[in-house]
């Protein structure tokens, strides 16, 4: 048997949360380093699971099977493609730079209550651990009901992160922040559980369904896309959307889709950033992520179905979350309605059913994370030198701590798809995936990357120019410890910018197939001339995405 | 003379029985696990009777935990002797069946019943009463609450030791209701658990009015539940001829036809079945707490001393529910159509209105109390399956439930202030900041209430959702998780209230228990985790006991 380098990733961090909510409260220095240790094993691990995989190579690879639950017809089922590598290494590679930005996010609550067993600074990066664990395994898994149970279990430690770890600037009293908090965590968990508890009642449906037709009951989605394609299994179209409805529900709540998005703010906002990051940058990828692997490929006929309906949610969400970002008052909500906005990008991309667009969409959910955690943490770094997260009390920061604010600006122009910057490249590809299929719903799109510009430098305006506030003026400049955080989060921003190859290259075959399951091909371009894929890359199906059989608008 | 003639031919009649009665033919063997606990509570009333009192309660303690683990032991014998699945039979001249779902379930009882005793037994949680360890049970039960004679036997440091040999009674009864064959054990043994129970509820310590009121309120209920049950098996006799539940079972199917001439005018007639039917159905539908029924639960709840509530709320459900698959798969199999959607709507309203009223509570044992009737629709949806699914993944869930519902009221036991128990949900706040062990128990407790997965509350919630789709109730799985989803909202607002909640200064503190209460806890927070991730094992058990004998 061979080494199983997916359980070990995901039990790294696992393992990591263990020891480090075992170190005794009087060493909690050494807890902050075992879980950065810890952290950056399990980096080491998504590394090798990165060379391991081979793009060209089988559809899911590094595969693990055991039977798990027999009368439930659940395994253990492991297995990454493109897709769930590149998202696996983007968490791996944002939680070391979330533990160190949390450095010091856990002091204040030390020895506010002199209990032995009072160990805020173990259980905060014990949590963040743990969050990580789970968030890598329902990347990894491949059996509906294996990351069903990640990906409800995940909000626990999540939770306890919000409402017991807030945010402690903004003015106000402590008794007022306290309430605020575990609104804000409730309102994520009851939210985030309401989806999850519907998609319950659809798991169980898909039981039910495959057990009628298939003789016994199954989860494995390898099983079932082959199955559905060999005919074998039959779902009634009302079946199918039912359940592809109760499915595409949690994720949308999860990641979050107008008019479920409502959760993100509170949690966002009252968080502290590092959290924030975690929230938006990883965990929501969960539910992106889960509605390629997920919905598309069990239940392609209901996802083309539903297709209008979420193309226009989509659009709703971009223009909606960037007017609402324009008009904030606080740092921190705003970049949480820019984060909707994205998330509307990167699920318009997704069911625009081109290559383009779902390459757009993965690449963005990459992008999206590093470009949101620079921003997110510079702004963290903001927030905790001034005690305040308005946007009013900041002016001529940049005078003051030019560093600090010079990131703040490459966050913030990578928010806005600035070209050269990551992001640019997936918001394109979106863009174009989504016009070749639906111009109308492309011309529309666009209107949100000039919002974004709007509100990215109104932020900056206000913020980081202008005549220097007398609070602000004894502001200090990055430290050291920030500087780590900040510097290779811009590295990878402007790498990934202007050579996206390799990452586009993991990544394609996966969208390929996903597209080869839901059975759509790409429309025939109006003038087919130099279109020759993108980046070198060219699709295996190229050949057949000209034939223009199943061009137009469907 | 008319008169006479009459009396003399049912004399008659009455005189040739003799013959007919066989000469009874009992396999102790088989009946060993009741036997066992039945006679340990005649023990432990001898040694009421003979023992000191300062001997008496580690006598009853040892007494108890013998008798629980041998009778335990015996059911593993039997199940290792095959008699869960291919010995499988009726014994007791078809009184007491020994079936899978039978021993599963009296196996369940009996670990219930061995850490429920562990939580009766503690004595560290209440301070010192004039140098005397003291325990949750009154001094003594039959002085009059504030009383001359009460603070008297308080004063000399009496305990009332009769906790046990009630509850050895209760445990015996609960092993029959379940394998009970015909409506008259059925019957006896309800009685026989619920009489315990009832005196069991009035013998708290403090709050002692409220204890006895919860009593009086259990019992006027249980008597009119019991009185239902009683003329619903009047009526099947009248139906079928028998009390047997396969001699029932076989008029309902058509099969047999006016054996009895006394009864040639009613039998078969379908007004009594289904009037008699119902009327049972009642009975069982009371003990297992579910809407329009369950009006008894939360006073009751809330009254009783807190480590009977932990037993009666684990154990009553597991026998009731036994008893109630029981009823439906072997008595009334035929009549499916027509149980089926009353038993659907009972699912329904006991589902959403156990979820909907827990949102308004603010007492923690009202709380649990409400959720135990949300868990009692959540069973039912698996009792409407009708498929061999649909009866494992009740035992499962039972078993799973169980232990989660003994670990969280061992856990109310431990949180205290100058009155006892402090069960009001403010004075909760901020208990995760004082005691976190404690806090973080509680919340795994209610994480597995609330059906989080890794938790057995999951397994066991997917088990019977499953079954129920199965069983083709979709329509009550979406119900079931819309239920949740309330469900959870309170579960979560307690964890909210202890974790992120500032501490009152007022605020009740947390006991350090003596090792009984610590190993129940134990072994609640063990086995919630256990059947939560790796629950295949159980899961094969509970579906190789899935099978009744008829």
């Amino acid at each position: 048997m061979s080494f199983p380098l997916l359980t070990a990733t995901a039990v790294a961090p696992a393992l990591g949360a263990v020891v480090t909510a075992a170190v005794p409260a009087a060493q909690r220095a050494a807890a902050k380093w075992v879980a950065l240790g810890f952290s950056l094993l399990t980096l080491a691990l998504a590394a090798v699971v990165l060379v391991r995989f081979d793009p060209g190579g089988a559809r899911f690879q590094l595969t693990e099977s055991h039977a798990w639950i027999k009368d439930f017809g659940v395994r253990y089922e492991l297995g990454v493609d493109g897709i769930a590598v590149a998202l696996i290494a983007l968490t791996a590679v944002l939680i070391p730079f979330i533990i160190l930005a949390g450095w010091h996010d856990a002091d204040p609550l030390e020895g506010a209550r002199p209990n032995s067993r009072w160990r805020p600074t173990q259980g905060f990066f014990a949590l963040i651990l743990m969050v990580e664990a789970m968030v890598v395994i329902s990347f990894e898994a491949t059996d509906v009901f294996l990351f069903y149970i990640f990906f409800e279990a995940m909000l626990i430690p999540m939770y306890f992160l919000i409402g017991g770890f807030g945010d402690r600037a903004g003015g106000r009293s402590e008794e007022e922040t306290a309430t605020q908090r575990s609104y804000a965590a409730v309102k994520f968990l009851l939210y985030n559980l309401a989806g999850g508890l519907i998609m319950l009642a659809a798991v169980v449906g898909l039981y039910a369904v495959t057990a009628d037709e298939l003789g016994t009951g199954t989860f494995s989605l390898q099983e079932i896309v082959q199955a559905r394609a060999g005919g074998h299994l039959d779902m009634a179209s009302s079946t199918e959307r039912l359940l592809f409805l109760g499915f595409f529900f949690a994720f949308a709540v999860k990641a979050p889709l107008w008019p479920l998005h409502t959760w993100l703010p509170n949690a966002m906002g009252e968080a502290t950033a590092p959290v924030a990051v975690l929230i938006t940058a990883v965990v929501d990828k969960v539910g992106t992520f889960a509605m390629l692997r997920f919905c598309l490929q069990l239940f392609p006929e209901a996802s083309k179905w539903a297709t209008p309906a979420i193309m226009i949610l989509a659009l709703i969400s971009i223009i909606y979350g960037a007017l609402l970002a324009i008009g904030q008052r606080d740092i921190k909500r705003l970049i949480a309605y820019a984060s909707i906005s994205h998330f509307g990008f990167i699920i318009l991309g997704i069911f625009a059913m081109t290559t383009q667009g779902q390459g757009g969409a993965t690449l963005y959910m990459v992008n999206h994370g590093v470009s949101t955690a620079a921003l997110m943490l510079v702004a963290g770094f903001l927030i905790t030198r001034r005690g305040s997260r308005l946007i009013e009390d900041y002016g001529g920061v940049q005078k003051v701590a030019p560093v600090l604010a010079g990131t703040f600006l490459i966050g913030g122009l990578a928010t806005l798809s600035l070209p050269g910057l990551a992001p640019f490249v997936s918001e394109f590809l979106v863009l174009v995936g989504t016009f070749s299929r639906y111009p109308a719903f492309g011309v529309i799109a666009t209107v949100g990357i000039v919002l974004a510009a709007l509100y990215v430098l109104i932020l900056y305006q206000r913020t980081m120019t202008g005549p220097v506030k007398a609070e602000v003026r004894s502001m200090p400049d990055l430290r050291v410890r920030e500087l780590v955080v900040v510097a290779p989060l811009i590295a990878l921003l402007i790498f990934l910018g202007v050579y996206p190859k390799p990452l586009a290259d993991i990544v394609n075959p996966a969208v390929d197939h996903t597209m080869s399951v839901v059975d759509k091909k790409d429309p025939r371009p109006d003038h087919p001339v130099t279109d020759a894929g993108w980046f070198t890359y060219s699709p295996k199906s190229d050949g057949a995405s000209h034939d223009g059989a199943s061009g137009g608008a469907k | 003379m008319t008169h006479a003639a009459t009396v003399h031919s049912l004399w008659t009649t009455a005189a040739a029985a003799p013959d007919k009665i066989p000469s009874p033919d009992i396999e102790y063997g088989q009946l060993s696990p009741t036997l066992i606990v039945l006679g340990a509570a005649i023990v432990g009333v001898l040694i009421e009777a003979l023992l000191p009192r300062r001997q008496r309660y580690v006598a009853q303690v040892f007494v108890s935990v013998v008798a629980l683990a041998a009778a335990f032991a015996a059911v593993i014998g039997l199940a290792a002797g095959d008699y869960g699945t291919s010995k499988a039979h009726v014994a007791a001249m078809g009184a007491i069946a020994v079936d899978g779902p039978a021993l599963f379930l009296q196996g369940t009882i009996l670990l219930v019943a061995l850490v429920a005793v562990f939580t009766f037994a503690e004595r560290r949680l209440d301070p010192l009463v004039h140098g005397n360890r003291v325990d949750s049970f009154a001094a003594q039960a039959a002085a009059v609450p504030g009383g001359d004679a009460e603070k008297a036997a308080v004063k000399a440091g009496f305990t009332t030791t009769e906790v046990f040999p009630l509850v050895l009674f209760a445990v015996g009864g609960m092993l029959v209701f379940p394998s009970a064959n015909d409506l008259l054990t059925l019957f006896v043994a309800l009685e026989v658990f619920s009489l315990p129970l009832y005196v069991l509820c009035a013998l708290a310590r403090r709050h002692r009015a409220l204890s006895q009121e919860a009593a009086v309120k259990y019992f006027l209920l249980g008597a009119f539940s019991s009185a239902f049950l009683l003329f619903g098996i009047a009526l099947l006799y009248g139906y079928a001829g028998t009390v047997t539940y396969s001699g029932i079972a076989d008029v309902v199917d058509g099969q047999v036809r006016n054996v009895t001439p006394a009864l040639a005018g009613t039998m078969g007639n379908d007004a009594l079945l289904l009037i008699g039917g119902a009327m049972v159905l009642m009975g069982l539908l009371f003990k297992i707490g579910a809407v329009p029924f369950h009006m008894w639960t939360p006073d009751v709840y809330q009254g009783a001393p807190t480590p009977v509530t932990g037993f009666m709320a684990a154990a009553t459900k597991v026998a009731a529910f036994g008893a109630l698959l029981r009823l439906l798969y072997v008595v009334l199999p035929g009549l499916r159509w027509d149980w089926r959607p009353v038993m659907w709507g009972v699912a329904i309203v006991t589902m959403l209105g156990g979820a909907i009223v827990a949102v308004t509570q603010t007492d923690v044992k009202r709380l649990l109390a409400y959720s135990s009737i949300a868990h009692a629709g959540f069973i039912l949806a698996g009792v409407i399956a009708t498929t061999p699914d649909g009866v494992s993944s009740v035992l499962f869930y039972l078993a799973a439930y169980s232990f989660v519902t003994l670990g969280a009221f061992a856990v109310v036991t431990l949180v205290r202030d100058a009155g006892g128990e402090a069960t009001h949900l403010s004075k909760w706040a901020g208990l995760g900041r004082r005691s976190p062990l404690v806090a973080a128990v509680f919340a795994v407790f209610l994480l597995a209430f609330a059906g989080i997965p890794l938790t057995s509350g999951f397994a066991g919630k997917f088990a019977v959702f499953k079954a129920a789709a199965d069983g083709g109730a979709g329509a009550l799985v979406v119900i079931g998780v819309i239920s949740s989803a309330i469900a959870a909202f309170f579960y979560i607002r307690v964890i909210v209230l202890m974790f992120f909640s500032e501490p009152r200064t007022d605020g009740p503190s947390v006991a350090v228990p003596s090792p009984l209460t610590s190993s129940a806890i134990a072994i609640g927070v063990a086995v919630t985790l256990v059947l939560g991730v790796a629950p295949q094992y159980f899961l094969d058990l509970a579906s190789q006991a899935g099978v009744f004998v008829r």
